[in-house]
């Protein structure tokens, strides 16, 4: 039906929808997490370690992905209590950065040679229905009180708790969800590789992850959605700009980034189009 | 062993402080990060190659690389900085940064392909040995060249009109504003002196490591930004420290430890500093970006 490089664009896309919606979820409280591949890392050696070594079936392989990624977004959590801004954009990046090294000298997980031999597991089905999930989680989220009290950490944490918000609570449950979502995407992306490395999750990962979701602007998870789509897609349309590809992408993003400096989806445009973001203020 | 380490390690330490400095002079003035100072640092090594493969001596092949990177940091303000300073949130400058990054990467993979290159010595090294420690004349070189210019910084910053000007701005843009100083002047000078550090610190590195690729300045960069963060964001004594404390602990894993953790202990150190101390050794400010 579809041609297999199809299918491997519309999955890496899908991927990098989920993992930039991973980042979107704590920076939605106000949290922005430059680290979201140490957390893909971690979901895919251990669906990988699982599905190879104990050859347990993919969806369990995949949940247990998405629960250590949560796991260790609690863990990271905790110290992102004390910090704020750009602080926690630092220590994020260094705990994404410790992630790498840790499975670099790690022989049980083949160290820097890679992870391999993963069963071929993921379809596009896997990841659409995934993405669909989330759609429908992020929608819910928005007007639920979790999602205010999100809103209300990310424009205020002083004023938030002084209206009753527990930040404590609030922001803790923004790092693990999102390291669930990020564990699952790397799950999903293991066992569609079939092989991983270390490298394939370093800070370039991280950051761009960061660049899918503010590429696509951060007043709504459809930012994330469409900056993602965008960015990870634009690759292939600028195929005939052969070796001046990562030039070009740069400049791109660079003047896109001039033009709308809130991203595509900025409070103006969402309110436009009357999706219902989180908040359509602008804000600073 | 030990001293010799020590000073291995001091040597190592000094350039990535001129780094840190980069990073922490620019977050100080701006209250940004720069994602792309470590590219510039590349880009200033490329420079220092271009002329040492021209035959010019160490010093001009330095200056040039100081001048070029100096350059090139002013153009990062202007394109990537000054147009969003007040405009979207803190985040869009990281992204406009990292967009930048990937331009010059993949412009000096254009010019000098992808591939590793080796940097040709200044010199024919002699060693020279002063009790249990050994020195070639390099390394000298390069400790001697990084302790030079952090000294000329804090000359800069503390004893001339333009380090005044920095420094106000630093502590408060607006009231600097009304005093009468030219913000905007002050802000390209940080710019061009952190660069120029930057530059600096890509050919002391680059002679260093005998090489250097277009991706050189990533690894170097992430540890510029855990040594900012471990002496206290806009502290330039306590990225000189941290510096220091960052290239020793380094040399000191890969002796005593395995060598594959070394870029590990950066951010460990870093991120044990900041469970203790999150304002970084040195720093006194709260940690709101």
């Amino acid at each position: 039906m579809l041609s297999d490089h199809t299918v491997s664009i519309l999955i890496f896309a899908g991927i990098d929808v989920i993992m930039a919606l991973s980042f979107y979820l704590p920076a939605s409280a106000g949290q922005l997490s430059a680290g979201q591949g140490g957390f893909m890392a971690l979901g895919a050696y251990t669906a990988a370690y699982l599905t190879v070594q104990y050859g347990v079936p993919f969806p369990i392989a995949l949940a247990a992905g998405g629960v250590i990624g949560g796991l260790v977004g609690l863990a990271v959590g905790f110290p992102a209590l004390r910090l704020r801004g750009l602080y926690l954009v630092l220590v994020t990046f260094g705990f994404g950065e410790m992630v790498r090294v840790l499975f670099l000298n790690a022989p049980a997980f083949g160290g820097p040679g890679g992870f391999a031999g993963i069963p071929p597991a993921t379809t596009v089905w896997h990841v659409l229905g995934l993405l669909l999930v989330l759609v429908y989680f992020f929608t819910r989220l928005s007007g639920s009180r979790m999602g205010r009290a999100f809103a209300a950490l990310r424009d205020d944490e002083a004023a938030a708790e002084a209206m009753g918000v527990n930040s404590t609570y609030v922001k803790l449950a923004a790092f693990t969800a999102g390291g669930v979502i990020a564990g699952l995407g790397g799950a999903l992306y293991a066992h569609y590789t079939l092989f991983i490395d270390p490298e394939a999750f370093g800070v370039g990962r991280s950051l761009f992850v960061m660049l899918y979701a503010v590429f696509g602007g951060l007043a709504s998870f459809w930012g994330a959605v469409v900056g993602a789509s965008i960015l990870s897609v634009l690759p292939e349309l600028l195929r005939w700009v052969k070796d001046w590809r990562e030039i070009f992408y740069g400049v791109l993003v660079l003047v896109m980034m001039l033009v709308r400096p809130q991203g595509l989806l900025d409070p103006a445009l969402l309110a436009r189009l009357s999706l219902r973001g989180e908040r359509v203020a602008a804000r600073g | 062993m030990f001293a010799q380490q020590l000073v291995n390690g001091l040597m190592l330490g000094g350039a990535y402080a001129l780094v840190a400095i980069g990073y922490t002079l620019i977050f100080g003035v701006l209250n940004l990060l720069h994602l792309a100072h470590g590219e510039v640092f590349m880009v200033g090594a490329y420079v220092g190659l271009a002329l040492a493969l021209a035959g010019f001596s160490p010093w001009v092949v330095l200056a040039g690389a100081m001048l070029g990177a100096a350059t090139l940091g002013v153009l990062v303000e202007r394109v990537a900085f000054r147009p969003v300073r007040n405009r979207g949130s803190h985040v869009t400058p990281l992204i406009t940064t990292i967009a930048v990054g990937l331009v010059l990467q993949h412009v000096v993979v254009k010019i000098f392909g992808a591939e590793p290159v080796a940097f040709p010595a200044p010199f024919a090294a002699a060693a020279m040995t002063i009790g249990p420690v050994t020195l070639t004349t390099l390394q000298l070189l390069i400790l001697g060249t990084s302790l030079a210019l952090m000294a000329l910084l804090e000359l800069v910053l503390r004893a001339t009109p333009t380090g005044m000007a920095i420094r106000a701005t630093a502590e408060n843009q607006t009231v600097a504003g009304l005093m009468g100083i030219n913000v905007s002047l002050a802000i390209v000078a940080t710019f061009a002196i952190a660069s120029a550090l930057a530059g600096a610190a890509g050919v002391l590195l680059a002679w260093n490591f005998t090489g250097l690729s277009p991706f050189f300045g990533v690894k170097v960069g992430l540890k510029g930004l855990a040594i900012m963060l471990l002496g206290g964001l806009g502290n330039v004594t306590g990225a000189m420290l941290g510096g220091l404390i960052v290239g020793v602990v380094e040399v000191m894993s890969v002796a005593y430890l395995a060598s594959s953790y070394r870029d590990a202990f950066a951010f460990a150190v870093m991120i044990l500093i900041l469970m203790l101390r999150p304002t970084g050794l040195l720093g006194a400010r709260l940690q709101t970006g």
